[in-house]
């Protein structure tokens, strides 16, 4: 081996500095955090934390949170699949302004993302007193949470399919439909073998903020106990109870959710290159 | 894409009679289903994001120009602007330094554990904001494992400004590397070799060659985690300590106003931080073009 350097790669005593400064920052910022969640949770026993997670409360929590993540996720894989399909396939003016539409929620605080719900559907909002007469409730209960998750995951799947269907050109479909195939047909069989590996990828990345929300959901929400709190909510007010260990070992269960998706998208990208590099 | 325009534009040229060019137009249309999916997404689009985003500008219009100017900048609504900018500011540039070490680590060096921690990297993506909140409160309160270490000091880190600044790291370093990353990695290494082979040394071509091709990149993912910065509630309120006028941040007065039934007051501020998530959406697009520009 020459001992010489290459001139485009850096010296190595710079190369040992650089790899030391970002570990011990990522260590500090997003490892111990991490670590800090499992030990606070396990810190009076395993028995503690699985009590703290087997309560009424907590149950309930997880119940409306899968409940909440499975309405979610169909809704924005169906819209975008639809928005890539228009947008990727066809030609038409304002495409551009329809994508930054489509990002909007993206650049919104999480808690003006819960406000605009409360200004239509709440006691004081557009549809307020109608909504009471129909005795519907939307505001501090599950359609509201349900909403509020819908518009803070909103572009996920959009953007992650827009591109890669871009990317694919339209002359498979083309050739599809000359054929005589319908567009369902083609869809299915010519389209969506394509984009299913961009759809899975950004449905785990819907999943996870669907299922982690935090900031829109507490403002529609109203912290009912048992009937409007999801896991994030739940982990909050245990925490201001100063019930430490529950509010951690509640948090524990987020963080596997949070682990598991980011092995899935690990593994996605290397075995779907393809899919690499895209969202956010 | 840019394949078929060309082609496109060319046989325009070639052949400019009309004939061809409804052909042409057929076969742009020939893929069905337009009408139903655009119609699709306009409607949810409309129904889901643009009319109840609409709401809080027709509710903060309910209020007289004076009483608008009195709920969106009042003292504490304005301390708590310069907080939540401030504070996402300061974290954007530290975001700006590590984002750009770290995003320069993974795509140019080779070292054991490397998937993990590009995997890692995505972790305040994937992570609940309020889970990421609690424990960072709890590792940078006075008696926590890192804010113990840091009292001794005369440092204190967590209930005040530096606490929702911890939190804005936290949140915004993905948005950097991840924008970084794929331009850093396209980075056409002969240009590199061009400027050490006319005698540059390697910190000059760094500076000088590689820097300023990065530049457009490194704006946008700043601007990103800038923008996510000021908007972020669940990660930063419990580290923030909550104090008005001192470290209550923009979105939770929000909260404290839509609390006691001050709605017109609430739109208000939201009215204000929507206006600069437009303005920063702008500017990021605006980043982009240029950086097309260059290639």
């Amino acid at each position: 081996m020459a001992r010489a350097r290459h001139p485009t790669q850096d010296p190595l005593w710079a190369k040992l500095i650089v790899i030391t400064l970002v570990m011990v920052f990522l260590g500090l910022v997003l490892v111990l955090p991490l670590a800090a969640v499992f030990a606070e949770a396990l810190r009076k026993g395993v028995d503690v934390a699985l009590a703290a997670i087997s309560t009424p409360d907590a149950l309930a929590s997880v119940q409306l949170t899968l409940i909440t993540a499975a309405i979610t996720v169909p809704f924005n894989a169906v819209f975008g699949l639809c928005a890539a399909w228009a947008i990727a396939k066809h030609e038409f003016p304002g495409k551009a302004l329809l994508i930054t539409l489509i990002d909007l929620p993206f650049s919104v605080s999480p808690v003006v993302a819960g406000l605009i719900y409360v200004l239509v559907f709440g006691m004081q909002g557009w549809f307020g007193e109608r909504l009471v007469d129909h005795d519907i409730k939307i505001i501090f209960a599950v359609p509201g949470i349900v909403l509020a998750t819908i518009f803070v995951t909103f572009p996920f799947i959009a953007r992650e399919l827009i591109p890669l269907m871009q990317e694919q050109g339209t002359s498979e479909e083309e050739a599809a439909v000359s054929m005589g195939a319908s567009g369902l047909y083609t869809f299915w069989r010519v389209t969506a073998p394509n984009v299913r590996w961009g759809l899975l990828y950004g449905v785990l990345l819907c999943n996870a903020r669907a299922m982690g929300e935090f900031g829109a959901v507490s403002v529609v929400s109203g912290h009912i106990r048992g009937l409007t709190n999801t896991m994030p909510l739940h982990v909050e007010i245990l925490y201001n109870e100063y019930d430490f260990v529950a509010a951690f070992a509640v948090a524990a269960l987020l963080c596997l959710l949070a682990v598991v998706t980011l092995v899935l998208k690990a593994a996605l990208e290397i075995a779907q290159p393809a899919v690499r590099g895209r969202g956010h | 894409m840019d394949d078929a325009h060309a082609m496109t534009a060319e046989t325009y040229a070639a052949s400019p009679t009309p004939v061809v060019r409804r052909a042409l137009f057929r076969r742009r249309s020939a893929i069905p289903g337009f009408g139903v999916t655009l119609g699709v997404t306009l409607t949810i689009l409309s129904l889901i994001v643009l009319i109840p985003l609409s709401a809080v500008a027709i509710k903060a219009a309910e209020l007289s120009p004076q009483q608008f100017l009195a709920a969106a900048f009042s003292e504490r609504a304005l301390a708590a602007y310069r907080l939540s900018f401030g504070a996402a500011f300061v974290a954007a540039v530290i975001n700006g330094v590590f984002g750009l070490l770290t995003a320069w680590t993974l795509v140019r060096y080779e070292f054991p554990g490397k998937a993990v921690i590009n995997a890692l990297v995505d972790l305040p993506f994937a992570l609940p904001t309020a889970v990421a909140g609690i424990a960072l409160a709890t590792l940078y309160a006075p008696n926590g494992w890192i804010g113990a270490h840091l009292t001794p000091l005369g440092i204190k880190a967590a209930y005040n400004p530096i606490g929702v600044t911890i939190a804005l790291i936290f949140i915004g370093l993905p948005f950097v590397v991840r924008t970084l990353e794929p331009v850093l990695r396209d980075l056409a290494a002969d240009v590199e070799e061009a400027a050490a082979s006319l005698g540059a040394s390697r910190l000059a071509t760094i500076l000088r060659v590689v820097l300023p091709a990065l530049a457009p990149a490194w704006l946008t993912g700043f601007a990103l985690a800038f923008a996510r910065g000021i908007g972020e509630y669940g990660s930063v309120i419990f580290i923030a300590g909550n104090m008005p006028y001192k470290s209550e941040i923009a979105p939770l007065l929000i909260i404290i106003q839509l609390e006691q039934y001050e709605y017109a007051a609430a739109a208000s501020i939201a009215l204000v931080m929507l206006g600069f998530s437009f303005l920063m959406l702008l500017v990021i697009n605006a980043v982009q073009a240029w950086a097309r520009r260059f290639h």
